[in-house]
């Protein structure tokens, strides 16, 4: 008795030194592992740290613009024009309308240049020479509209002098905040010497100075005038599908993965669906664009370059990864509370609704905004149905005319003035990655807040 | 192809050796003169998940208001037969049911009978109390609300303050109704899941294990609820324990490797036994 118990001592004593052994190596890879994992954290945080202080550090001098404050005077001289028409009692319609065509017409032939010539001139120091064309190269062409709006809008400016805030054109934006190497010689400066000085000088004298860019944010894309170009336009395309894509990839999506994972019997037509979704959610992006152009755009003539027609296919190519993921937090749900449910009585559908939404909802819908996030950041398939068309309106509805932000990037980050559009290219990465920045926020918030009611 | 092929030898294989089981298969009854009649019955129950068979030609007569025992090893088949009488097993992918189980002679495996009335009448327990993660007001208010048995809400509470009171869970929950169940101990939570069976109102309750997950103080009460519970609902229990099923059940059915292999009354299985296996089991020899 004695003997055995002797015996399972030493087997024990043996098996405790043989545990020791290996507790020595199993430590030694649980800390290689450790270290392995906090490295790729590391080495992840510090591209992204790079990727974020490029952007800004690049893009945040496009928030700054160089604007010239002078005082237009809206000179009858310069403007001789009748005033704008009035409709006369017992006058037609049509009659009206073509006068007022032929005023705006006349009004458009006007000089306004010679409006912001003179309101420039005024402000030249003593004894500055400058012909006018090197005058007017200064001031962004952009300008000379925003005065006949300003006329138009209020015609008793007529006489008045009143004080303008006019954007600088992008070549004296580059001059003055170095982006173009200023000890270049004459023949590669976009500026004449004479231009250029007359910058420095007004820069020193305070009549140029650098403001806020609102133009960045409230104009549309503009080839012309690229120191007043901006993203309102590729804002509102982008919102106008970010929409389509949240009415309809959203509840589609759920109800697909709802109906796959809760109410199909599993059978061959199921199985090759889910298979079939696994392969669609790797697909390219760019072959769902060539699928939008031959469906939406040739076969149901939906309008080209239209939010309508990029949402759609956006909707494609989120759908997947919607289905996917609700079908992941799907299956997390314990048998136990379907089990529960039905064994009460509920109907399938009462467990869904009653029981298995509530409990996935909060990663439902963080599935939901990142697949919607994803369709934001999208380019590829939008160049495909003519998204990158030049766009010089802020669409109004879905059907008109747009682009997206990650295609005027595209369009900005291609465009020649590369010294100009370098910063501004920035710029619109930090408006898009701030909206993606915000949904994922969102998404953050309505998780914590659902998880903490419930 | 080939694995289809040795799928269906397989099916046919497993299909003619239970006609051999069936054949030389009998199941031993001890009848009770003073069993209450019965309202439920199974009749060459056999299961089937997928190609293989879980359950062989089970016939039962389940005394109403009465406690009825499901023992047997791992593995036998209770929890398959027992999901048979309110016909979870439908939610099992795979999983075919033959032969008849009748409540009050109508078929429950009847086409058009509605599986959400059937499961009405009669609730289940699990092995692992599983209430809803909602308030313990709501736990059991859920069954009485999708079935509109409550009228208005003084009724709906009423329904819930008795059924707590019912399953012995009322006084110590009246003070947080509105707290998650999830927030009870695990003998609460087993109860709790009790009185939400009952809050449907169902003639029969069937139990998967009850006690399982708990501690001897905590089966203790339950066994005590469940001897309350007989005079009024059906109730078919499974239990592990031996000591349980002599101490709450009335009748008791032995099972092995899917066989019903001996049923009688209580008494008369564990003092007396007629089959070697039945014997083997109580004693431990089998498990
Ligand atoms: N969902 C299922 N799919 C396939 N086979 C199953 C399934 N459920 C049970 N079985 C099989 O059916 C047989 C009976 O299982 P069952 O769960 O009824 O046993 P049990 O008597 O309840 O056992 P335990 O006492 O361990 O709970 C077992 O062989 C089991 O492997
Ligand atoms: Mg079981």
């Amino acid at each position: 008795m004695s003997d055995l118990s002797n015996q399972t001592k030493a087997a024990g004593e043996d098996r405790h030194a043989l545990v020791r052994k290996g507790l020595a190596r199993r430590h030694r890879t649980e800390w290689l592992f450790r270290a392995a994992g906090l490295t790729a954290v590391i080495l992840a945080l510090g591209f992204v740290a790079i990727l974020f202080t490029t952007i800004v550090s690049k893009g945040l001098p496009a928030f700054q613009q160089a604007y010239i404050s002078a005082n237009v005077q809206f000179d009858p001289e310069l403007l001789n024009l009748d005033p704008a028409p009035e409709r006369q009692a017992g006058q037609s319609q049509a009659d009206f309308q073509a006068q007022s065509f032929a005023w705006q017409r006349e009004l458009a032939m006007l000089n306004w240049n010679a409006l912001v010539e003179a309101s420039l001139r005024d402000l030249l120091p003593i004894g500055f020479e400058i012909d006018s064309r090197q005058l007017l190269s200064i001031v962004e062409t952009s300008e000379r509209h925003r005065l006949r709006e300003m006329f138009v809008a209020d015609p008793s400016l007529l006489g008045q002098t009143v004080p303008v805030e006019m954007l600088a054109s992008a070549n004296v934006d580059n001059w003055l905040k170095g982006t173009i190497n200023r000890e270049l010689g004459d023949a590669q400066q976009q500026l004449s010497a004479p231009a250029r000085q007359l910058a420095d000088e007004f820069y020193e004298n305070g009549v140029i100075h650098m403001g806020f860019a609102w133009a960045l944010l409230t104009n549309v894309d503009s080839r012309s005038a690229p120191a007043s170009a901006g993203l309102a336009g590729a804002f509102m395309g982008s919102l106008y599908m970010l929409l389509i894509v949240i009415v309809l990839a959203v509840p589609i999506g759920v109800a697909s993965a709802i109906y796959l994972e809760e109410f199909a019997p599993k059978s061959r037509l199921t199985d090759f669906i889910e298979v079939n979704i696994n392969n669609l959610a790797a697909v390219p992006s760019i072959v769902f664009g060539l699928l939008g152009a031959a469906v939406f755009i040739n076969y149901f003539r939906l309008p080209l370059s239209a939010p309508l027609a990029g949402g759609l296919v956006l909707t494609l190519m989120t759908l997947p990864t919607i289905i996917i993921a609700t079908r992941a937090a799907l299956k997390g749900v314990p048998q136990s509370l379907r089990q529960a449910a039905l064994g009460l009585g509920a109907s399938r559908s009462q467990m869904v609704f009653h029981h298995i939404l509530p409990v996935t909802f909060p990663s439902i819908l963080t599935a939901s905004i990142i697949g919607v996030a994803q369709a934001l950041g999208e380019t590829a398939p939008l160049l495909l149905i003519g998204m990158n068309a030049f766009v010089a309106q802020i669409p109004t509805s879905p059907m008109d005319q747009a682009t997206a932000l990650p295609v005027q990037i595209f369009l900005w980050n291609g465009n020649e003035n590369r010294n100009f559009f370098e910063a501004r290219t920035s710029a619109a990465i930090m408006v898009l990655l701030g909206l993606m920045i915000s949904l994922n926020a969102i998404a953050i918030f309505l998780r914590t807040y659902l998880e903490r009611k419930k | 192809m080939n694995q289809v092929l040795t799928s269906r030898s397989a099916l046919e294989m497993s299909a003619t050796h239970s006609k051999d089981a069936l054949a030389s298969h009998q199941t031993v009854r001890t009848p009770d003169p003073d069993a209450h009649p019965s309202r439920l019955r199974a009749d060459g129950v056999s299961v089937f998940y997928g190609d293989k068979q879980a359950l062989f030609d089970v016939s039962i007569d389940i005394p109403e208001k009465s406690v009825s025992a499901l023992i047997g090893p791992s593995g036998c088949g209770k929890s398959t037969f027992l999901r048979c009488i309110n016909r979870m097993n439908d939610t099992i992918e795979g999983c075919k049911v033959t032969g008849d189980i009748t409540l009050d002679g109508q078929n429950l495996y009847d086409g058009n009978l509605d599986v959400v009335e059937l499961r009405a009448r009669i609730g289940m327990v699990f092995q692992k109390p599983n209430p809803f993660p909602k308030s313990i007001f709501e736990n059991v208010a859920y069954g009485p609300k999708i079935h509109g048995l409550a009228r208005n809400k003084t009724d709906l509470e009423e329904i819930v303050v008795t059924s707590l009171q019912k399953a012995g869970l009322f006084e110590e929950v009246k003070d947080r109704l509105h707290s998650p169940g999830t927030g009870l101990s695990g003998g609460q939570q087993q109860r709790l899941c009790i009185a939400r069976a009952m809050a449907v109102g169902p003639e029969v309750i069937l139990m998967d294990e009850p006690c399982s997950a708990l501690d001897p103080i905590a089966t203790a009460i339950i066994e005590e609820l469940i001897d309350e519970l007989r005079s009024n609902y059906t109730i078919v229990i499974v239990t592990h324990s031996m000591q349980q099923a002599a101490r709450v059940s009335q009748k008791t059915a032995f099972f092995h490797l899917g066989k019903l292999i001996e049923e009688g009354p209580t008494e008369a299985i564990f003092t007396n036994p007629r089959e070697k296996r039945t014997q083997d089991y109580i004693t431990g020899r089998i498990g």
